[in-house]
């Protein structure tokens, strides 16, 4: 026994040194999260020189007027929103991953985004709003309604059938390719102009952004993420399987049940905000779980973190391409997105971490 | 004190698994082995025992209490159900799942593990000789080493009932026996209740200061071991001869064998 004592120290202090570098890693996605906000706030049209950018941000008073109003009404709503969306995005995608066991659950994949694109593609079409008095907030409410609709669907459908995993990914799938099929009806139903805004709306970008949309979502973020980690250990226990997740006394139903209504909400408002933007929610928490692990304390933060960063930078890179463009943030996220994430996971998995 | 399964039923559909089940008492600081052909029903058992499945009729009682009403939080803070090793592929360390079974009723915001549920860990990763491996993750382990993490997950939580769904089956003879008389001593020095679903007949007959035989949904046959194993209810369970010996070193031997007519 005494010769194999020490060997459990070791382990003991290799376990407190893998989380004094798991924090670390949380310390350091958070700056570099600040970083990308500064670069995405520093570039854009107008060409402004980073001085001025910096010293508008300090000092918005004194700034010229056309300073103030590039930097604090356009460029920073839109930077904010990018890194609040895109923690939407990773948190609820995590969540989802977790709940569902699966690596490639997310809004996506469940059919939240593409009842929110049916809701969109209503009020474009036929301009009949769900909630009355939406006003020129018609497309939003429309898409926010539908996509948490689809959320309740796909709530007592499996409440219905018994929360497993495999339940809830089939009727995910079946929501996905019914709202598909009423969105291809719509536009085939629409005319030139219609189309193309459904389109657009399809494409998700962030110049839907503004200061109120930002409030909104920050709050929820911030009562999301505690949410979520009040549960970090039930969740991380949910990972093992239901059995024994359930024997360690994990109510796994509920659990299931209370995660799938937090992530649905946070992908319902992100997706009315500002459309289908896709991809985050899925390598945002892949990169976490190459990064952190699975413990869900560790793991839900960095998801969080890094699908923020991501999808700042996106932003940046959206307006980097072209100059003087813009172009949607949906095309940009999947299309540099893919190859990023490729190349990740072959580094990562080579070096057998 | 002691726990106490009575008249328990359960089907699954029309199919009757447990029908009037009832061991006896099993007392506190006893290892009692489970042993029963395929599909006898030991892990339903398990599962009704543990809460995880509800049965028709019957109860489960420690001490006295029957467990049936308690929250989940409860019966699980009192009763361990070990199932049989899941497949988990997930980026967890040994560690990890081993504290995991420690704070798995955490509830609130201090997520950190206490210097006492660290100690808990240490001690079990020292008695089960998990420190070589305690540091990988349990998806890059062979199904041994994961079933020894499985077992440290149980050790750890401390429970009043341990419910064993055979604990050794995927380990090579030395980690058996090592494993065996870690279960016995801890039960004993414990003074807990422990059942160890067993298929090696003479490990149970070994290990377990009681040896329960399943059959038809109910016990077959309950006691020591050396009086069940040689009771005729152990020949009719599995349909084989059974051949008891004393080895040179006392142990006693099972030889099960085909009988001919």
């Amino acid at each position: 026994m005494a010769a194999v004592l020490p060997a459990a120290a070791d382990a003991a202090a290799d376990y407190r040194k893998r989380n004094a570098r798991r924090l670390l890693l949380v310390l350091g996605g958070l700056l570099a999260l600040v970083l990308s906000l500064a670069l995405d706030v520093a570039i854009g049209p107008g060409n402004l020189p980073l001085a001025d950018v910096l010293r508008t941000l300090a000092d918005p008073q004194s700034a010229a007027p056309r300073l103030s109003v590039i930097v604090w009404d356009l460029r920073l709503p839109i930077a904010l929103m990018a890194l609040a969306v895109g923690a939407m995005l990773g948190l609820s995608g995590a969540g989802m991953q977790t709940i569902l066991s699966n690596p490639l659950a997310d809004p996506f994949t469940l059919g939240v985004s593409a009842a929110a694109t049916v809701g969109a593609s209503v009020a474009i079409v036929t301009g009949w709003s769900v909630l009355p008095g939406a006003g020129a907030f018609i497309v939003t409410a429309n898409a926010f309604v539908f996509a948490l609709g689809a959320s309740l669907i796909l709530f007592f459908m499996t409440k219905l059938r018994g929360v497993s995993a495999e339940t809830m990914i089939l009727v995910g799938i079946a929501l996905l390719f019914t709202c598909n099929a009423v969105t291809a009806l719509l536009q085939y139903r629409s005319n030139e102009v219609q189309l193309t805004q459904i389109v657009f709306w399809t494409l998700g970008s962030l110049a839907r952004a503004t200061w109120t949309k930002v409030g909104v979502a920050a709050l929820l973020i911030a009562l999301a993420l505690p949410f979520f980690l009040l549960r970090g250990w039930a969740l991380t226990a949910l990972r093992l399987g239901d059995e024994r997740a359930e024997s360690l006394g994990i109510r796994v139903d509920r659990l299931r049940l209370e995660i799938l209504i937090a992530t649905s909400l946070l992908a319902a408002v992100s997706v009315s905000f500002v459309g289908g933007i896709g991809f985050i929610g899925l390598v945002g928490p892949h990169i976490a779980r190459l990064l952190v692990g699975e413990d869900q304390r560790f793991f839900l933060p960095v998801a969080t973190i890094a699908s923020a960063t991501l999808l700042s930078l996106a932003s940046s890179l959206s307006k980097a391409i072209t100059p003087g463009v813009i172009y949607p943030i949906g095309i940009i996220t999947a299309l540099i997105g893919v190859p990023f994430f490729f190349s990740l996971v072959m580094s990562i998995r080579g070096k057998g971490a | 004190m002691a726990l106490a399964i009575r008249d328990l039923s359960f089907s699954y559909g029309a199919a009757p698994v447990l029908q009037g089940l009832s061991t006896g008492l099993l007392p506190r600081g006893e290892l009692a082995a489970l042993v029963g052909p395929n599909g006898a029903g030991k892990s339903t058992l398990f599962r009704c025992a543990a809460g995880l499945l509800r049965p028709r009729a019957g109860s489960t009682s420690l001490d006295g209490t029957d467990l049936a009403p308690l929250s989940g939080r409860e019966r699980a803070r009192r009763i361990f159900y070990l199932s049989q090793d899941t497949e988990a592929r997930v980026a967890l360390s040994v560690f990890d799942i081993i504290l995991l079974a420690r704070k798995s009723l955490h509830r609130g915001f201090a997520l950190a593990a206490s210097a006492a549920d660290m100690r808990a860990v240490e001690a079990v990763i020292a008695e089960l000789g998990l420190g070589p491996f305690a540091s990988r993750d349990i998806g890059t382990l062979s199904g041994g080493q994961r079933q020894l993490a499985a077992i440290g997950q149980a050790l750890v939580r401390e429970p009043d009932v341990l419910l064993l769904d055979e604990p050794t089956s995927a380990l090579d003879v030395r980690r058996q026996l090592d494993v065996m008389a870690t279960i016995r001593e801890a039960t004993r020095r414990r003074r807990i209740v422990t059942v160890a679903a067993i298929h090696d007949l003479s490990l149970a007959a070994r290990f377990a200061d009681r040896v329960l035989v399943m059959n038809g949904g109910r016990i077959a046959q309950a006691g020591p071991p050396e009086e069940v194993l040689a009771h005729p209810a152990v020949s009719e369970t599995y349909a084989v001869g059974v051949h008891l010996e004393r080895s040179a070193r006392g142990t006693l031997l099972v030889e099960p064998y085909i009988q001919t007519e």
